[in-house]
């Protein structure tokens, strides 16, 4: 169990109640120097690092914005562009450098990641393990 | 049914409330100890708010040109008096600067000018002691169809920031535009503003139709030569050129313009020799990133040494010539590998030449880190590049001003208020 500190086996911090997370919401905390963000996302709980890796901008404070896709058809010709609002990627507010939400890879070159940390529920609590 | 209808409150809540936008910027300071000495940004930018205009148009001396602006700043916003950009996939939707683009400034009030408030507070959190600061809006103003209107605007903006703006901080330095289209006006302003304290050099900017080789514009090198002050010209882009229109992105014309549109112009300045001609005269190239200076080195002095006939005005190889001008960091290009962007440091001579650049708020701005956190430099030789140049250029005074603000400002869309239109590169 957390301790009135929010600590909970040494290294899991309490984020708060899971029911209070909607679909989308997200909470920033203080571990120490670092700010983790943690998102519900398709009912999930993700948590990364408040630092972008292009120029350590404040990445978890960015807004949503859903993946773009090219449609061309089976001649090669475009027919457009459309938002596949089912991929929502995480925009940094520095630099607009693009992330996917669930899995925190920078969508312009997957090898780039955020760094993320494990979250765990427990007992209608979310954590995150730092 | 889209899924943006299905799930409309999940995007919806993407739009918080955030801290400190730069908190990051200020940590990244702290940890490298870019407070413990100086650091010069010798290009940043404000955005022309109805209000900053408000308190401009009083100086346009033409009674035409200032009805217009009345007019136009009352119906619409400042951008429209400078027309001409074509407007495509912005980012301002997704990057987020306090006090634009609908997010609201919370930033206490001081008395000061909003526009000074605000470029002090971004200063200080990147641990920036002095900036030279100029318009979004009149990159473009280049390509305006009437030079008297470029001219007056330009004469208007430089008394509005000379004696309103500026006096308000001496950390705020600008370099005044250059109606290059009108030279005689051009020259008045240099004759006229150079005395000024918070005046250490002058801008032209780049998209513009008059070659710079012109004998018109001898008297305007002459004197700037005679002063000593730096002539810088600003890079931008025009998807209106005959061969940018052939692009269809933002990207494209963004990432081309900004490097040829500064491209044209140097090579007319070397091929005719004008830094024989003004020996004296500082040449200073901004926001055009670094990657181009190579290519141009390389392509100018191989087609130079073939056709040395063409250009007798040299008396040393094109790359000899941009060794002796400046230039600025900004938008560093840094996807490459390290020996490649070493190597662009070295043909350019960087640790003499090289001037850092914020570009802040502009949606591309470089950090200090961006150039501190090169590998291959000395520690020497990241302070030239930070400060050190740009303080020799400038004459500005070796101190350090900046120090980690204490107040913090939150951000918040405000939704209840219209959205300006982005205003810029």
């Amino acid at each position: 169990m957390a301790d009135q500190n929010g600590n909970a086996d040494g290294n899991a911090v309490r984020v708060g109640a899971a029911a209070d997370f909607r679909d989308g919401d997200r909470r920033i905390i203080d571990v120490g120097e670092r700010q983790i963000g943690v998102f519900r996302v398709d009912g999930e709980f993700v948590a990364y690092e408040n630092r972008c890796v292009h120029q350590g901008g404040p990445v978890c404070e960015g807004q949503y914005y859903p993946q773009m896709e090219a449609v061309f058809d089976d001649n090669g010709r475009s027919l457009g562009e459309r938002a596949n609002y089912d991929v929502p990627h995480l925009v940094c507010p520095w630099h607009s450098w693009e992330y996917d939400l669930r899995t925190g890879e920078m969508v312009g070159l997957r090898k780039l990641k955020l760094r993320a940390f494990p979250t765990v529920e427990r007992e209608g609590d979310v954590y995150v393990i730092v | 049914m889209t899924a943006k209808q299905q799930r409309p409150e999940f995007y919806d809540r993407s739009t918080v409330p955030t801290g400190n936008l730069l908190a990051n910027a200020r940590k990244q300071a702290l940890t490298r100890g870019l407070y413990d000495f100086p650091i010069v940004d010798v290009d940043a930018h404000h955005r022309e708010d109805t209000a900053s205009w408000s308190g401009l148009i009083p100086h346009i001396e033409d009674d035409a040109i200032r009805m217009f602006a009345e007019d136009v700043t009352r119906r619409e916003s400042a951008a429209g008096m400078m027309g001409l950009e074509i407007r495509w996939h912005s980012n301002s939707g997704r990057i987020v600067r306090p006090g634009v683009n609908g997010f609201a400034d919370t930033l206490s009030d001081d008395g000061r000018d909003p526009l000074v408030r605000r470029t002090i507070w971004a200063m200080d959190e990147m641990a920036i002691d002095y900036t030279i600061l100029f318009p979004t809006a009149m990159l473009f103003l280049g390509l305006h169809p009437q030079p008297q209107v470029e001219a007056g605007l330009a004469r208007a903006y430089s008394h509005w920031l000379t004696k309103e703006i500026l006096p308000q901080d001496e950390r705020i330095k600008t370099m005044l535009y250059l109606p290059f289209n009108d030279p005689e006006a051009a020259l008045r302003m240099v004759e006229d503003f150079s005395d000024d304290p918070a005046v250490v050099g002058f801008m032209v900017t780049s998209v513009r139709y008059k070659p710079v080789h012109s004998n018109e514009f001898a008297p305007i090198y002459s004197a700037l030569q005679e002063r000593n002050m730096p002539l810088a010209f600003h890079a931008a882009y025009n998807w209106n050129d005959q061969s940018m229109s052939l692009l269809n992105k933002f990207i494209s014309v963004h990432a081309l313009g900004f490097t040829t549109s500064n491209m044209v112009h140097m090579t007319n300045m070397l091929m005719n020799g004008i830094p024989e001609r003004f020996p004296g005269l500082r040449l200073l190239w901004v926001e055009s990133g670094l990657a181009w200076v190579p290519f141009l080195m390389q392509r100018l002095d191989n087609e130079y040494l073939m056709r040395t006939a063409e250009a007798p005005a040299l008396t040393k190889l094109p790359s000899d010539y941009m060794r002796d001008m400046w230039y600025s960091s900004q938008p560093m290009e840094r996807s490459a590998k390290t020996s490649i962007i070493e190597s662009t440091f070295d043909i350019m001579e960087a640790e003499r030449t090289l001037l850092y650049s914020s570009d802040y708020p502009h949606w591309d701005f470089d950090a200090p880190s961006t150039i501190y956190d090169l590998p291959f430099l000395t520690e020497d030789a990241k302070r030239r590049i930070l400060g050190g140049n740009a303080l020799d250029l400038f004459g500005f005074k070796a101190e350090k001003r900046a120090t980690p603000p204490t107040e913090t400002t939150t951000v918040e869309a405000d939704q209840g208020a219209p959205v300006a239109p982005p205003l810029g590169p």
